[in-house]
């Protein structure tokens, strides 16, 4: 039932990516075994299957057992009952939601914007790309202390600057209101070069007599924006959408480093509960935790894909 | 007119990009190299002191030694995983590209899934810990392969949908089949996406933390990652020390950076719209 669904993607990609010519595979020399043998599957198959594949779907069944690594006990549903009984748990099911939606949507109005600007006459172009692009290559758990140092409540850099104007920041990260949103925030610095590039990419490959076209009507910025790069780049919308919408729903190391779901639980997301069960050597709970999110990334990604695909067909 | 607006506008694009983007990474190397006492005040101050040959030796000794072990660690974790993601993905590649056939849907939904579905942690131990790798650094290259196959597959076989199947047509002609064609004509000829696959794929390794916290826990062959998160408790109140350690470790990619920019993004951007 669960392998069912990501094979929606697959039947929606051939046209993009999997558009191979369709000549009959030949016959080598002699009739003798084909030129493009399915051994070359053989290495990579193994270690995908060992590693990825029989993990899986082994958790579906480990999800339903009280578990301890050597021997578990069948239990049926008690441990998915269990994650949405608790309130500590289901929270983490809505911040995992919060912070996919909260990322990902920055990502692409911030990675828009700096695409255009990075797309247009600027003399320091070329370095201003590269100081935004820089954070995608750092460590994410540097970047995570580093940030957790800036954003303290009264030495922080960032208070510091915000009591300059005037404004007394809250604890960014120790006040249960604003945890998420401040790791969330410093995901999205992070992340937002990756998709400026992406935007980058696609405004460049846009044909310039859309945009002499606008000029010859006597339209504004506004208008070459809003009718020929906002509607061209819709494909470069569509892989930021679901590149950065996949990252938010797994994320766990920033927030691992910044908060550790804290204060107390108001920061969890499902990746961070899987761990801390794990830890407390919940391993039945913690692939419960697994499946939950397996559930939740492909029941969203998934149609997601197809809508979004949908509409680029139409723009 | 308009050009005084023009600069103005890219005055406060470069100002606000440089605060945004630049201020952190100047205070991690700021705090890097003040001393013990100015570096707990956190602010953006002028070092007073340069000890920095001094932290850089200290941080270095510190834990016997558990820096480097863990910088060893992880070049051989980084060169390992990624010299087999790029045998095996390019074959893998290769051959699905070419060769249409049921086989083909399997495998092209097999790549996709790998690139959606969160690995289920705990089974992975399980796996592990009955193949006896669990916690060894054997075990973790083969996990770093399957978790990043999925996307240097996808980056091999829109690169060999751009060599032309006339040179495997004029190759088997010469009687090279199977694996003399692929290592004698093809694969040099995709040496522009190993490039970018070994450029990628190194810096997600190299930078990789989750799966080193799960998969190699322990201090005795921790990866540099690993280090890291456990400095931060350990110097909770040597900011100097976390600081040259967070200087250090971002020096591999900074340098990967620096010489191949245009790769990295163009491997990037490549595998965001493939995938």
């Amino acid at each position: 039932m669960t392998s069912s669904k990501p094979g929606t993607v697959t039947s929606s990609e051939p046209p993009t990516v999997a558009a191979g010519r369709r000549a009959p595979a030949r016959k080598g020399k002699g009739g003798r075994g084909n030129p493009y043998p399915y051994l070359f599957y053989v290495p990579a198959g193994i270690v995908y299957t060992v590693v990825f594949l029989v993990p899986t779907v082994m958790a579906f069944y480990f999800s339903m057992t009280r578990w301890t690594l050597f021997d578990s006990t069948f239990v049926g549903l008690e441990n998915f009952t269990d994650f949405f009984a608790e309130q500590n748990l289901r929270i983490g099911f809505q911040n995992t939601l919060i912070y996919a939606v909260t990322t990902s949507a920055l990502k692409v109005v911030l990675g828009m914007a700096l695409g255009v600007v990075l797309t247009s006459r600027l003399k320091m172009r070329g370095l201003l790309r590269s100081v935004v692009f820089f954070p995608v290559l750092v460590s994410t758990v540097a970047v995570g202390i580093t940030f957790s140092v800036l954003l303290k409540p009264d030495t922080g850099l960032v208070n510091k600057a915000l009591a300059l104007v005037g404004i007394s920041g809250p604890d960014w990260l120790g006040d249960a209101n604003t945890a998420l949103l401040s790791v969330a925030l410093v995901d999205v610095w992070k992340g937002v070069g990756l998709a400026t590039v992406i935007y980058i990419a696609g405004m460049m490959s846009i044909p310039r007599d859309y945009y002499q076209a606008v000029a010859v009507d006597g339209g504004s910025s506004w208008h070459r924006f809003r009718y020929v790069t906002l509607p061209l780049s819709w494909p470069a919308t569509n892989s930021v959408i679901i590149l950065s919408f996949i990252g938010g729903l797994r994320s766990f190391d920033l927030i691992w480093t910044m908060t550790r779901g804290g204060p107390g639980f108001t920061s969890d997301v499902i990746a961070s509960i899987i761990y801390k069960q794990y830890q407390a050597g919940f391993f039945g709970l913690s692939t419960a935790g697994n499946v939950i999110l397996f559930v939740v990334v492909t029941a969203l990604v998934v149609p997601l894909t197809r809508f979004l695909s949908a509409r680029e067909v139409s723009a | 007119m308009r050009a005084l607006r023009r600069s103005g506008l890219e005055l406060v694009a470069v100002v606000l990009a440089v605060v945004i983007f630049v201020v952190p990474f100047s205070f991690m190397v700021l705090t890097a190299v003040k001393d013990e006492v100015q570096s707990a005040e956190l602010d953006f101050g002028w070092p007073t002191s340069w000890p920095v040959v001094q932290n850089l030796i200290e941080v270095i000794e510190a834990r016997d030694y558990v820096l480097l072990r863990a910088f060893l660690n992880s070049t051989i974790l980084t060169v390992a995983a990624v010299a087999l993601l790029v045998v095996f993905c390019s074959m893998a590649g290769f051959v699905l590209q070419r060769r249409a056939g049921r086989m083909r849907s399997v495998v092209n939904f097999l790549v996709l899934s790998g690139l959606i579905i969160p690995p289920a942690i705990v089974p992975t131990i399980w796996v592990l810990q009955t193949l006896g790798l669990f916690k060894t650094l054997p075990g973790l290259i083969l996990v770093e392969v399957a978790f990043h196959m999925s996307y240097s597959v996808l980056l091999y076989r829109a690169f060999v949908s751009a060599v032309p199947r006339e040179l495997d047509e004029a190759a088997m002609i010469d009687g090279c089949t199977g694996f003399k064609l692929f290592f004698k004509v093809i694969f040099p000829l995709l040496r522009p996406v190993t490039i970018t696959v070994i450029l990628t794929t190194s810096v997600a390794v190299f930078n990789d933390f989750v799966n080193p916290l799960y998969f190699l826990p322990g201090d005795e062959n921790a990866t540099v990652q690993l280090t890291l998160y456990n400095f931060q408790s350990q110097y909770s109140t040597q900011w100097n020390l976390l600081f040259m350690d967070i200087v250090l470790i971002t020096i591999p990619p900074l340098l990967a950076f620096i010489f191949f920019n245009r790769k990295i993004v163009s491997g990037m951007t490549a595998g965001a719209v493939k995938g």
